[in-house]
């Protein structure tokens, strides 16, 4: 997928959509990451995993299908899709921390080029802190992956040497996309760019990032 | 000698709660609002016990149930996950005012440290939370190569749940996501109190459905407002 601009936070979605492999099982984080749902196509086969206890969410309920008694792990009201499963919360943590979940798609205040993820507390004073199971998912999921602007509102990027924020989870991340570019983290080789988006090019991420980024784009 | 038949259902809320002291350490059910024992809750201002201990993922939504409890000055500490949310407003006073202390958990791991509570476990080493503030002191083991860190048990003397259908003897089931901690508090309190909104016959729940057997409920009360 080449663009001439950078992507919209939909097509970022789809971009995400597009790489989750057929029959995965996936737990979507709050916020963007739900939106991937929307992309995901029935010969996919995917079956989603929230973590307040099913297998096999639908997708967002409206109007008489409105229960409260099914929710999203947002407490957004849900369905079911056909073959779902209902447990308790140390199962669905189980779930999670024993590696039985392909993938988790996450958002991110940064994430480090070793893979280490920021996405829980902003460790600003007086701010609450509230983890939730973003702890959990970061260490449990086979892959995590991340979408993320690549800069703050400031300009500063989220894509850093080391982390600033309070650490989620240490060398979690494997992938994160922007919506300049796909980058792929591998704890022995290092971040590489794997796709770009708009005019940005690997040196102009480099500059941005300061950096030692990998070209594996094929067209460097 | 004739036996006498156990029976586990309570007359009323109040009944079930009147033994709650001040101190206690409470265990209540529910994801947000989804199985959120809020009859019982009520039950438990009216009740009136201090200085509370409770667990909980959340900590509290809009103006009712738990956001109540914590309102009511009862709650003097919370065991819980995810306290800020948008409708969390009433905990968000109280802990900015100091009148709360606030122990935050990982989902998985408070999850986890009830069932071990639970399963008569002494703790667990688990790679969620390792290297974060939230690990910060505790015990930490790298087992196969991999970083784990220690989480104790958790117990409590009470739990207060909400399932779907109960018997006399106390076997649970329950419905969709309401189910969450449910089944997990249940194992981890000296007394579980149920409230279910109906109480069928015995014999009427599939064995092989029940989700949690009645040797971990102690007290089921009957909550018919709910029209299902």
């Amino acid at each position: 997928m080449s663009t001439a601009a950078p992507l919209s936070r939909a097509e970022m979605a789809q971009r995400v959509a597009a790489d989750i492999p057929p029959g995965s099982y996936v737990n979507l984080g709050i916020g963007i990451p739900t939106s991937v749902s929307n992309y995901l196509t029935a010969e996919q086969d995917v079956i989603l995993h929230t973590e307040n206890g099913l297998l096999g969410m639908g997708p967002e309920a409206h109007g008489d299908e409105i229960d409260d008694d099914l929710i999203n792990a947002g407490k957004i009201p849900v369905t079911e899709a056909i073959g779902a499963s209902y447990f308790h919360h140390a199962d669905s943590f189980g779930m999670m921390r024993g590696g039985h979940l392909d993938i988790a798609v996450l958002g991110a205040f940064q994430v480090s080029i070793t893979g280490d993820l920021a996405n829980w507390h902003t460790g600003e004073p007086g701010a609450i802190p509230a983890v939730g199971g973003a702890m959990d998912l970061a260490v449990g999921a086979k892959n995590v992956f991340v979408m993320m602007e690549l800069t703050t509102k400031k300009g500063q990027p989220k894509l850093v040497e080391a982390l600033t924020y309070p650490v989620t989870g240490l060398g979690c991340v494997t992938r994160v996309y922007t919506e300049v570019a796909v980058f792929d983290i591998d704890r022995t080789t290092g971040v590489s760019v794997t796709e770009l988006f708009g005019p940005t090019t690997v040196d102009d991420l480099r500059t941005l990032t300061n950096l030692p980024l990998t070209d594996a784009t094929g067209k460097g | 000698m004739r036996g006498v038949m156990v029976s586990k259902i309570f007359d009323s809320v109040d009944a079930a709660l009147a033994d709650i002291r001040d101190g206690a350490t409470i265990m209540i059910g529910g994801f947000g609002t989804a199985g959120q024992p809020v009859e019982l809750i009520d039950g438990l201002i009216r009740h009136g016990a201090r200085d509370l201990t409770i667990v909980n993922n959340n900590a509290g939504n809009g103006e009712v149930g738990l956001a109540l409890l914590i309102k009511s000055g009862f709650v003097r500490k919370i065991i819980c996950s995810f306290p800020r949310q948008t409708d969390s407003q009433i905990f968000d006073e109280t802990y900015r005012a100091g009148k709360i202390e606030l122990e935050v958990v990982p989902q998985g791991n408070l999850a986890e440290r009830i069932r071990a509570a639970g399963a008569g476990i002494g703790g667990f080493f688990t790679p969620t939370g390792y290297g974060t503030l939230l690990a910060e002191g505790k015990e930490t083991r790298t087992i196969d190569g991999r970083d784990y860190v220690f989480e104790s048990p958790l117990r409590a003397d009470y739990a207060l749940i909400k399932a779907h259908r109960a018997d006399r003897l106390g076997n649970l089931v329950y419905r969709k996501t309401a189910r969450n901690f449910g089944p997990v508090m249940a194992t981890a309190a000296a007394t579980t109190i149920v409230q279910v909104p109906a109480i069928v016959e015995l014999g009427q729940l599939d064995p092989e459905n029940v989700i949690t057997p009645g040797i971990f409920v102690n007290r089921v009360v009957l909550i018919e407002k709910e029209a299902e």
